[in-house]
């Protein structure tokens, strides 16, 4: 079927298979590679992006779901080359080492800010429990998203 | 000018990582691309009777149905130690989730679709599914025939006298007289643990992309070892390494598991059958049936005198290996060296065995063998100080080796201060403040003969605008080797870091690099460039010498700047265009490291684990709670200390995950928990409380600026201490990981024989 949807506030208009997933759809049809995939079971959080500004596993979420809906991706955060204050965060925080799973973590941090600028420490924890770091041990992390939040709402 | 080595520079490859644009193996793509999914065994030991493709291949979209009866003129197996492992099973399966078929379709759904109606029949034969199965009188053997084996550097497992066993490897280690010191000893402890089979959860799963061309292979793949890959894939198609590309790009983790070849026969065999590209992209299920570490029963009996010295230790470690080789033979020859200390033994025995048995293939993975013999001889020296009454710090202090002293027999002396680093670890858990009940600290030591066999080479190239780029075959896996090599280039060269650019793991393009792993980049890579930037400046003052008609001797540089007598300073491009007499042409210097000069010793280095922490553990469920963690690196010297303090709070982390959660389970012949929701990682919830990550740099390393490696040290001893930690805080010793609630509630529940 054909999908009526804003990806990145971009409109789009695409035939696709009704299996696919929104990962599938992202990845494959658009080239916004950036949404990766690992668990396939809505467990590790690494596909995150935002359908109407809710976070959704692009692995498990069909891609006909957005149709009329409008779906941000990490490829969406920066404007215009400057970074997201929540990716300058990552950047200076060390919050990253093989990046496999850091659009998926930013993803959730912008969406956790967006419902609470202001979360405590374990706030961010919580929020964060259904997205798996393999590499950083998670508190460069969680420190890169309290920062974030002091820098967007001083 | 700031000099970059030495600072927290941010990492070279955050901006592409945050926003998306950093690409992985698995986004890689070509036109025409077919899509391969594998038809694996739901046997765990079988006979393959017949595979019937006709109904899978039947499929509109489906190009071939791949098995071993297609690969005719292909050698059919690959391992870099022993050629064992057939890219598909012929005749046979060994374990649960072995490649047996493989589709190639348009479509990545349709080739799935396919792959399910692939029908193999089956003959079954009894599996062994544990070492005590493997060591049964009459027990079915897993392989009855000797295989070729592949670079014999990797030979030291290896023994000519050969019959068909389910003992893989044997490898054994001794020296002094351990029965006598036996004989004479105050007090002998014996202490017997269990290591879990683990999975290294890459979050990338193994995934590669070939394309044969004009009868050149290319394949670009999630592989550390670029160049370990490159011979199997030679091998398999009688091709010259030449004919040979393998790229590694940004890796989505790797901590050992993305070692050596796992799945770039299977796409390369694809794409020469179908003379189309092909991409394999494995889920994490394939992926847990793909690679595992060792599971390990490991017994150490210690004998110490009066004062709390050792006199002599004697070890057997009995390692599940899996049905085939891979890296197993070198993970059994690190875990015999990495048990024992890092102590001072007069006297010792150690006794190594890998085993096949029907489960997935073991191989490496962080720490490499030391994690499983660790946890049995830390454990034992914590059970050694309360049969003493001796503190367990103290026991420690007094059998520590010192710096300079022997470690191996042969091998390079100890290059760190261990004495030094246990303090730092003491004072961070405040180790002699009374804990309450149900509260335990512990702490444990390492040592690893890390670095791997040295060879690495690297390019830099100075181009005729005065930048840079540097050439290497290592690969980056998260560990920020792009951002720390460019730091010592941006230093030797005397030029600003952002001036260096940084091109990694593509065999046809950059310079040789035996492996990423064994913590060596740092150190080896980094001798390598620091090497090849002197030449790149030698070559430069040269042609300045001859350019500007000044003796050599008389030209110097610093700073990025090269100067002659009477003032004249040149940038490099004025260096470069001078003498090419235009605005063109660049200059290239090599740097080599073998195993000579500063490394012809081994190790290249030893890496050093000194870990401590602190735990809590609820009274009601036995939920172990980390309170604080403690670690030392002791890196020599740090070249971006936010880099190394970065590897060690993850690398104990996921020690962490094996100490307190991770297992696959085997139930008969299937894994139980092939998948994240049954196999528990650590989550953000399980962050200890206090993290302390403390920097030892005493400049004792080989390495640029007195480096040593990091990367494994920190989850070495992580098992072992916070095994000791919850034995203190619930009054008895456990003798296995991971340390569940239901395992500790049951060891604090438990009557003990003697009650």
């Amino acid at each position: 079927m054909t999908i009526r949807t804003v990806v990145n506030g971009r409109p789009v208009t695409e035939p696709i298979p009704v299996r696919w997933t929104l990962a599938e759809f992202v990845r494959d049809r658009l080239g916004l590679t950036g949404t990766k995939l690992s668990c396939g079971m809505q467990v590790c959080g690494v596909c995150t992006v935002l359908v109407d500004g809710r976070p959704v596993s692009a692995c498990s979420y069909l891609a006909v779901d957005v149709d009329g809906c409008e779906v941000t991706t990490i490829e969406g955060l920066a404007d215009a080359g400057s970074l997201h204050p929540i990716q300058a965060a990552f950047v200076d925080h060390f919050a990253l080492q093989c990046g496999f799973c850091t659009p998926g973590f930013i993803m959730m941090a912008k969406s956790l800010l967006d419902e609470n600028p202001r979360p405590t420490r374990k706030d961010v924890v919580d929020y964060l429990d259904g997205n798996i770091c393999r590499c950083t041990g998670y508190q460069p992390i969680i420190d890169a998203i309290v920062d974030a939040s002091e820098r967007m709402t001083p | 000018m700031t000099r970059s080595a030495g600072r927290s520079v941010p990492r070279s490859d955050a901006r592409a990582k945050v926003t998306g644009e950093a690409k992985y193996a698995v986004d890689a793509s070509r036109p025409e691309m077919l899509h391969a999914t594998i038809v694996r065994s739901d046997r765990a030991h079988a006979l393959i009777k017949d595979i019937d493709t006709a109904e899978a291949a039947a499929i509109p979209g489906v190009s071939a149905v791949i098995t071993s009866d297609d690969l005719d003129g292909l050698f059919p197996r690959f391992g870099h130690i022993v050629a064992d492992h057939p890219i598909l099973a012929i005749d046979r399966v060994r374990y649960y989730g072995e490649p047996v078929a493989m589709v190639l379709a348009a479509s990545r759904h349709t080739a799935a679709d396919a792959a399910r109606l692939v029908r193999v029949s089956y003959e079954g034969l009894p599996e062994v599914m544990s070492i005590a199965a493997a060591l049964e009188e009459g027990a079915p053997l897993l392989h009855e025939e000797r295989y070729d084996h592949g670079d014999e550097s990797f030979g030291e497992a290896m023994s000519d006298d050969w019959s068909p066993s389910n003992i893989a490897h044997e490898v054994c280690l001794e020296w002094g007289d351990v029965d006598a010191a036996f004989t004479d000893a105050t007090e002998i402890v014996e202490t017997t643990t269990h290591y879990p089979m683990l999975y290294a959860y890459a979050m990338e799963p193994y995934n590669a992309l070939a394309t044969f061309d004009e009868g050149a292979l290319e394949v670009i793949t999630t592989a550390q070892h670029p160049y370990q890959v490159r011979e199997d894939l030679a091998r398999i198609f009688d091709l010259p390494l030449a004919a040979v590309r393998v790229t590694s790009p940004f890796l989505g983790g790797g901590y050992g598991s993305k070692s050596y070849t796992k799945v770039e026969p299977l796409a390369a065999v694809g794409a020469w059958f179908s003379r189309r590209p092909v991409k394999l992209a494995l889920d994490v299920e394939e992926a847990i049936y793909t690679t595992r570490a060792d599971s390990a029963t490991v017994t150490v009996k210690s004998a110490f005198g009066a004062d709390g010295m050792l006199t002599a230790r004697d070890f057997q470690l009995d390692l599940d290996s899996g049905a085939y080789a891979d890296n197993g033979p070198l993970v059994l020859a690190k875990a015999v060296h990495r048990c024992f200390g890092p102590y001072r033994i007069p006297n010792l025995r150690v006794r190594g065995r890998s085993f096949y048995t029907n489960t997935t293939p073991a191989s490496s993975y962080r720490g490499f063998g030391a994690p499983q013999g660790n946890l049995a001889g830390e454990l034992n020296m914590d059970q050694a100080a309360e049969r003493l009454g001796i503190d367990p710090g103290e026991i420690r202090r007094r059998n520590l080796l010192l710096p300079g002293e022997e470690v191996l027999p042969g091998a390079r002396p100890l290059d760190a201060d261990l004495p030094a680093d246990l303090e730092m670890v003491l004072e961070s858990l405040d180790s002699s403040r009374p804990r309450g009940p149900l509260h335990g600290i512990g702490f444990g030591a390492s040592a690893s003969d890390a670095g791997a066999f040295p060879v690495s080479t690297a390019t830099i190239k100075v181009h005729a605008d005065g930048s840079v780029t540097l050439l290497t075959g290592s690969t980056e896996m998260g560990q920020g080797s792009q951002t720390a090599l460019a730091q010592i280039a941006a230093t030797e060269l005397g030029v600003p870091l952002g001036s260096v650019r940084v091109l990694q793991s593509d065999t046809a393009i950059t310079p040789y690099e035996r492996t990423t792993g064994a913590s060596r980049t740092t150190t080896l890579t980094g001798l390598a460039i620091q090497r090849a930037c002197a030449d790149a400046l030698e070559k430069m003052m040269a042609m300045v010498s001859e350019s500007r008609e000044v003796p050599v001797e008389d030209v110097k540089t610093s700073d990025g700047v090269i100067s002659i007598p009477g003032g004249g300073d040149l940038t490099f491009a004025e260096a470069v265009q001078d003498w090419f007499g235009s605005r063109a042409g660049e200059v290239t210097g090599v740097g080599i490291v073998r195993k000579a000069d500063s490394t012809a010793m081994l190790p290249p280095f030893w890496e050093i684990g000194m870990v401590g922490v602190e735990v809590s553990v609820d009274a009601e469920t036995g939920y172990v709670t980390v309170d604080h963690l403690a670690t030392v690196g002791d890196v020599g010297y740090a070249i971006n200390p936010a880099l190394v303090e970065g590897q060690d709070l993850g690398a104990a982390t996921q020690g962490l995950g094996a100490a307190l959660f991770e297992q696959l389970i085997y139930d008969g012949p299937q894994p139980l928990n092939p998948n994240v929701v049954d196999y528990r990682v650590p989550r953000s919830r399980d962050v200890p409380r206090t993290i302390d990550t403390m920097l030892a740099e005493r400049r004792d390393g080989v390495g640029p600026y007195g480096a040593k490696g990091s990367g494994e040290g920190a989850l070495n001893p992580i098992g072992g201490a916070v095994a000791a930690a919850v034995g203190r805080a619930i009054g008895r010793w456990p003798d296995r990981l991971p340390l569940t609630p239901e395992y500790v509630w049951r060891l604090m529940h438990m009557e003990t024989e003697a009650e």
